[in-house]
């Protein structure tokens, strides 16, 4: 099939775009430097988690344990192999863990999803804290690399570029096409050939491993790493209430919601240490509430109701008539 | 009759004490249309059900092309060769028609891609009477026309057996005949069609042999003409004498 000329000019202009931000660590440093790896691991992890959650509409709340598996790929075998090395074993530990997870909760959906997920993220943690007392000695582990912060942009940068690219390249693949049926319907999947428990698998395990990645990569910036900071379940929040912000129908929606919601959580966080929570609280409820399908969602809606077209008018009038 | 296309040999589902199908045993030829008629809650759908793989039988057997599919998950008996439409008309309805009908061609028996599949989704919604509405969405359909795209979409995987579950049901007397001739049209290219049905006209003038379940059991088999006049099958829907 024929790569359709609009979808070509998005990924040149993508590319473009990131090419012009990998130069961003040349011009600024200190706190905007900060910032954007900030908005980078957003970006990254938000993205990936829609590859997943977007299609098959069953919200994950198991980035942490992702994010966590990473970081702890990286500070278990720092000290004995190259990083590059590390990011393989970050990849592998977290499509490992997605597969187990995705064959453990094929049966279940809606809020069960959500609860064995959040679950996921604790467990995890416990785990690893449990480890560490017996065996171990310590609860956290030091990570000492010549990383610095612009690295950790670059590598996070590269990761969004990857994670694009892939969402990309599956939304033109028979998988895209299986998902997108599985969340219209799932019966209707399964009878017209559709592997659905593979389909889900593979996009989850996809899905896990890039944010593992993302978790491998801020090792170094934490240097100290515990279970309480790598599982945070803060982390597996924040994505969720981003990606629904910018809207999860189009690849690049969460970006949208991603950019501002990190800056204004950054002055939040700054500014109101001890209302975070309850701020972030009141995000959530108001995004739901106000833009269920996210920003990008509500603009595409309110685009097509200024032009009508012949089906939009035929959408409308089916509509109103409920 | 030769090796039939599809046999169905003693297959029973039981919903623990409840026998939705008991120990029912029929043949379909290849090229068939066969009627699969009873009251209401007799186990028809659940039949079809257990064919298409919605359901796996508690024991017995279904053979398609000496095949053994019985118990098989439902999405590689479609790519065996058996696609259906649902009691309930259920199109995707964020997708399109073309692409609803893609889904079919794209994952079932027929397996194609890219432009092959498009060709054959946009053939195939011109037979069934949506030309130069593929690219509307689904949900701004009326209900003839998102039956339409079921079928189009169970015709796509190109099926050995297509299973029709009341496709026909909820159509006015006019958009009734324009279903009927559809069907008639696609059993003359020589598709092998079960069809669960309650509107026995359709019955009558598109089947020429029809099974007949009661409670899970199956109680005629045989020239439709003839079984709608048993006095057994008329009992069936209209109740006893006695009753009366």
């Amino acid at each position: 099939m024929n790569i359709p000329r609009n979808e070509l000019l998005a990924v040149g202009a993508g590319l473009a775009g990131a090419a012009v931000l990998a130069f961003l660590p040349l011009v600024t440093e200190g706190f905007w430097l900060s910032v954007s790896v900030n908005i980078m691991l957003y970006a990254a992890i938000c993205t990936a988690w829609a590859l997943f959650s977007g299609p098959t509409q069953l919200v994950s709340l198991a980035s942490a344990a992702f994010f966590g598996v990473g970081t702890y790929s990286v500070a278990i075998f720092v000290d004995v192999l190259p990083f590059p090395a590390l990011v393989l074993i970050a990849v592998a530990a977290g499509a490992l863990l997605a597969i187990l997870v995705g064959v453990a909760t094929l049966r279940l959906s809606g809020v069960y999803f959500v609860i064995f997920t959040l679950g996921l993220a604790e467990l995890m943690g416990q785990i690893v804290t449990w480890v560490q007392t017996n065996f171990g000695g310590t609860i956290g582990l030091y990570v000492f690399t010549d990383l610095t912060e612009a690295h950790l942009y670059w590598m996070l940068l590269a990761l969004t570029v990857i994670v694009f690219m892939t969402g990309w390249l599956i939304n033109r693949s028979r998988l895209g096409l299986a998902l997108r049926i599985i969340g219209n319907d799932e019966a209707v999947a399964r009878h017209v050939g559709v592997d659905t428990a593979r389909a889900r698998i593979i996009l989850f395990a996809v899905s896990g491993a890039f944010i593992a990645v993302a978790g491998a990569i801020m090792a170094p910036r934490y240097s100290y790493i515990t279970p309480d900071a790598a599982f945070n379940p803060m982390t597996s929040f924040l994505v969720v209430i981003m990606a629904l912000l910018g809207g999860t129908r189009r690849l690049w929606g969460p970006l949208v919601g991603v950019v501002p919601f990190t800056l204004v959580m950054d002055f939040i966080s700054g500014h109101f240490p001890n209302q975070t929570a309850v701020i972030v609280g009141i995000a959530f409820l108001s995004i739901v509430y106000v833009l269920p399908d996210g920003v990008t969602g509500q603009l595409e809606s309110l685009f097509r109701r200024r032009r009508p077209t012949d089906h939009s008018l035929l959408a409308t009038a089916v509509e109103e008539g409920r | 009759m030769s090796v039939p296309l599809l046999a169905i040999d003693r297959v029973r589902k039981a919903f623990g004490g409840l026998v939705a199908v008991n120990d029912v045993s029929f043949e379909v030829a290849q090229g068939e249309l066969l009627g699969l008629i009873g009251p209401n809650g007799s186990g028809k759908t659940t039949m079809l059900n257990l064919i298409s793989g919605a359901l796996s039988p508690t024991s017995g057997n279904i053979l398609l092309s000496g095949q053994p599919i019985a118990g098989l998950a439902a999405h590689k008996i479609a790519r065996i060769g058996v696609a259906r439409t649902f009691q309930l008309v259920r199109v995707l309805p964020s997708m399109s028609a073309v692409e609803n009908v893609v889904a079919g061609a794209v994952f079932g028996h027929n397996r194609l891609w890219g432009g092959e599949a498009l060709t054959l989704a946009r053939e195939l919604l011109a037979r069934v009477g949506l030309k130069g509405r593929e690219e509307i969405p689904v949900a701004a359909m009326t209900y003839i026309d998102q039956k339409r795209i079921e079928l189009a979409r169970a015709l796509a995987s190109n099926p050995h057996v297509l299973l029709l579950d009341e496709w026909l049901a909820g159509l006015n007397p006019s958009e009734l005949r324009i279903g009927m001739e559809l069907i008639r049209e696609i059993s003359a290219q020589g598709r092998t069609i079960i069809m669960v049905e309650h509107v026995m006209d359709a019955i009558r003038s598109l089947c020429q042999r029809c099974v007949v379940m009661n409670s899970g059991t199956k109680i005629a088999d045989g020239i439709s003409a003839s079984v709608l006049a048993d006095p057994e099958v008329v009992r069936a829907y209209l109740g006893d004498d006695d009753d009366a």
